[in-house]
């Protein structure tokens, strides 16, 4: 409620900061506008932001420890037997004291020490919330009342609010590079729990995957055992079948498409096949499981060979499918940046098409349909929906594409499917996957960058 | 199929200057239509055997539609149309008996701004030759690199990096080397489409000392803006404006006697 009121105020002080601003300025110089350093808006610009900046700045550095403020006063306040426990009996008295305060009932007879902690704690973020109300509106009302006096002739108000705006681009560029690396300390920490468990070795090396473990002494048949490379193996298996149905299709798609069709052919022959990028990827797994799998499994049977029902190679298959659209768009635009001016050279030589574009054109735009493969590739490796609708999650080591195999991607899904406990190897080995995972397709995109880059400073 | 007999005498081209050097090609009342827009109005050209034709005049005059015709380069580009004659030792390069792929390997052309493929210099030279299976063995292939090179002028700087990429040369070496591509092929009329725009004052004067010695075993047709360059390199020339041949003749006449006042108008740089 304080906080809503809040940010209207500062919503509303930053609107009037404005036209104060703009006013103002123009009126330092009796409305010749061209004797201002900058145009008015800018003066408008810098007041409202001295009216919402500081006030913006109290309000995301109370949110961030108005919680843990104001719980340590109230287990400040509490008796010394509720709070001298052990570090998990203090968490869930804290969560016990936020459930009360917050009207959410435990489930159990709590402790009255316990319930006035709680209305402690509803006061305490009472006050809180209406002295922010008062501080912010304070400030704001500063922020503008200063910045409104500086304003005259001479204030550079346009470089100031650009640095400010600059500093705001540059945050928003962080958020998304914050992300990424929280993202990766917690994929290794959560990995690092389970190296701790299993050793590294024997998850890289080991050649038997079975997750389950044992929960009582004398369960039989889950001995909890992570050799991770029927996993590689399985992913590397259907990743290859992939690329074996992508690669050549797209390629091929991409070349007729920049070198053979017409134009009108072209225009609405590019957008379907980027169609096909657009699929769910969970429509490509029915498709995989209901359609593909049988369709193999009765080619099979006509050849006298054992298809089992969820194959790699169905998967592959449609996961190559999958990734056609990839590898012919990317391909399609950099075929398209050849220069003409190298196939006019071949031609006036008395080369054909044919020779030309085998010859000149491909090679000359090789780097870029690595590249395009390179993503592609990374592409298949992190798919999970087909695969897991398809090839199965029996953790074979083979290289018969006509057998079920299952996938890194897989076996995270089950993994962390349903109701987890957090400190299971069983668990925590997705983390592992996962880390292993992200690290060969970093590798990948970065080995393709570097392609791309080295193929533009060719022909820029 | 030669049509050399019916081939009529151009009304402008060659009445001062006796035709005592034979036509390598002609062109007679040769159109362009790029889809609607006419982009060639009925030109009418004798290009000379061993001697280099200058074609000069504003940008947009039609100059390198023209040269493109010579060796059907236009067929590349969509809708556009072609008409009238143009023949090479007398057959109708339009006509059913010539192929436009066997065409470009005897009438060569090298573009304004130098592209080198993305190859070695040596398989860039190589490239014409192999594709046309103009040579059996490994020796022979690396003679007619070799020659190519020499006789392009280039021989000496590249002989020690001849596996090197081609792209890695300076432009005016860049142009070279595709002038030597272009000779690989043993080509009997070189086209250049401003060959020199692209290049800086030294490496112009090397292309066009060149030009002047590819004269005794090729017919060249080029294309400049420079008219001090046509004045130097060419024995004839072409003044176009507007879609249309103004004037063709010697190189002397057009310099110091133009017949016309829109070529007269052009060379001593009223407009253009």
């Amino acid at each position: 409620m304080q906080i809503t009121v809040l940010v209207l105020i500062l919503a509303l002080l930053t609107v009037i900061g404005f036209q104060m601003g703009r006013t103002r300025a123009a009126a330092s110089v009796g409305g010749r506008v061209v004797e201002l350093h900058s145009v008015p808006s800018y003066h408008g610009f810098y007041v409202a932001l001295w009216a919402g900046l500081p006030a913006l700045f109290l309000f995301v550095l109370w949110t961030a420890s108005e919680g843990w403020l104001i719980m340590q006063m109230v287990l400040a306040s509490l008796p010394a037997r509720l709070t001298s426990g052990d570090p998990q009996a203090l968490n869930l008295l804290k969560a016990d004291i936020l459930n009360i305060a917050h009207g959410i009932s435990t489930g159990r007879e709590s402790d009255p020490d316990v319930v006035a902690a709680a209305q402690h704690y509803g006061t305490l973020r009472d006050i809180g919330d209406w002295s922010l109300l008062a501080v912010g509106s304070c400030l704001a009302v500063v922020g503008l009342a200063y910045g409104h006096r500086r304003i005259g002739p001479d204030l550079r108000a346009r470089n100031r609010v650009e640095r400010v705006v600059s500093v705001a681009l540059i945050v928003c560029s962080l958020v998304a590079i914050l992300t990424t690396v929280g993202i990766v300390l917690s994929l290794l920490f959560e990995a690092l729990r389970f190296f701790a468990v299993v050793s590294p070795l024997e998850f890289l090396f080991g050649t038997h995957w079975s997750p389950q473990m044992a929960m009582r002494a004398d369960q039989v048949g889950s001995s909890g055992s992570f050799g991770a490379i029927p996993l590689f193996a399985g992913t590397l298996l259907i990743t290859v079948i992939a690329m074996v149905v992508a690669v050549p299709i797209g390629l091929m798609s991409a070349i007729y498409m920049s070198e053979y069709a017409n134009p009108a052919v072209r225009t609405w022959l590019k957008p379907i096949l980027e169609i096909l990028a657009g699929i769910p990827t969970v429509v490509y797994g029915f498709f995989a499981a209901l359609t593909m799998a049988p369709f193999v499994r009765v080619i099979g049977q006509d050849l006298g060979l054992d298809v089992s029902s969820e194959s790699a190679l169905s998967a592959g298959i449609v996961m190559g499918v999958m990734i056609i659209p990839f590898v012919s768009s990317l391909s399609d635009d950099v075929i398209n940046a050849v220069p003409q001016s190298l196939r006019d050279g071949s031609y006036g030589l008395g080369a054909t098409k044919s020779e030309t574009i085998r010859q000149v054109v491909v090679p000359a735009a090789l780097p870029g349909i690595v590249a395009a493969i390179m993503l592609a590739v990374s592409r298949a490796i992190g798919e999970t929906m087909i695969v897991t609708m398809a090839a199965g999650l029996t953790a074979n080591l083979t290289a018969n594409p006509l057998e079920a195999v299952t996938t890194v991607t897989t076996q995270i899904a089950t993994l962390l499917v349903g109701d987890q406990e957090f400190d299971s190897p069983k668990t925590l080995s997705a983390f592992g996957l996962g880390l292993v995972l992200f690290l060969v397709t970093l590798s990948l995109n970065m080995v393709a960058l570097r392609v791309v880059q080295k193929y533009r400073e060719k022909y820029d | 199929m030669n049509v050399q007999t019916h081939i009529p005498t151009s009304a402008q081209a060659g009445a001062r200057s006796a035709p005592a050097v034979p036509n390598k090609m002609v062109a007679r009342d040769v159109k362009v239509f790029y889809g609607a827009k006419q982009a060639l109005k009925g030109i009418n050209v004798d290009i000379q055997e061993n001697k280099v034709l200058a074609l000069i005049g504003p940008s947009g005059c039609g100059k390198s539609t023209f040269l493109r015709c010579l060796n059907r380069m236009n067929d590349t580009i969509e809708n556009c149309r072609v008409e009238g004659l143009i023949a090479l030792d007398g057959e109708d390069v339009y006509g059913k008996s010539i192929d436009a792929v066997q065409l470009r390997a005897r009438v060569g052309m090298v573009f304004q701004k130098p592209n080198p493929f993305p190859k070695s210099i040596y398989d860039n030279i190589a490239y014409g030759p192999r594709i046309h299976g103009m040579a059996t063995g490994r020796e022979e292939l690396d003679e007619v690199v070799q020659t190519s090179l020499q006789r392009a002028g280039l021989w000496n700087e590249v002989k020690d990096r001849l596996r090197e990429p081609g792209t890695g040369l300076s432009g005016g070496q860049q142009q070279r080397l595709c002038i030597a591509r272009a000779i690989a092929v043993s080509p009997e009329v070189i086209l250049m489409d401003e060959p020199c725009s692209a290049l800086d004052p030294i490496a112009t004067a090397h292309i066009e000392e060149l030009i002047d010695e590819l004269r005794e075993n090729f017919t060249i047709v080029i294309v400049t803006h420079n008219m001090q360059q046509a004045a130097r390199v060419s024995q004839k020339t072409a003044f176009f404006h507007l879609g249309d041949m103004v004037e063709c003749d010697d190189t002397e006449e057009i310099f110091t006697n133009p017949r016309d006042e829109r070529t007269q108008g052009y060379i001593t740089g009223r407009y253009g």
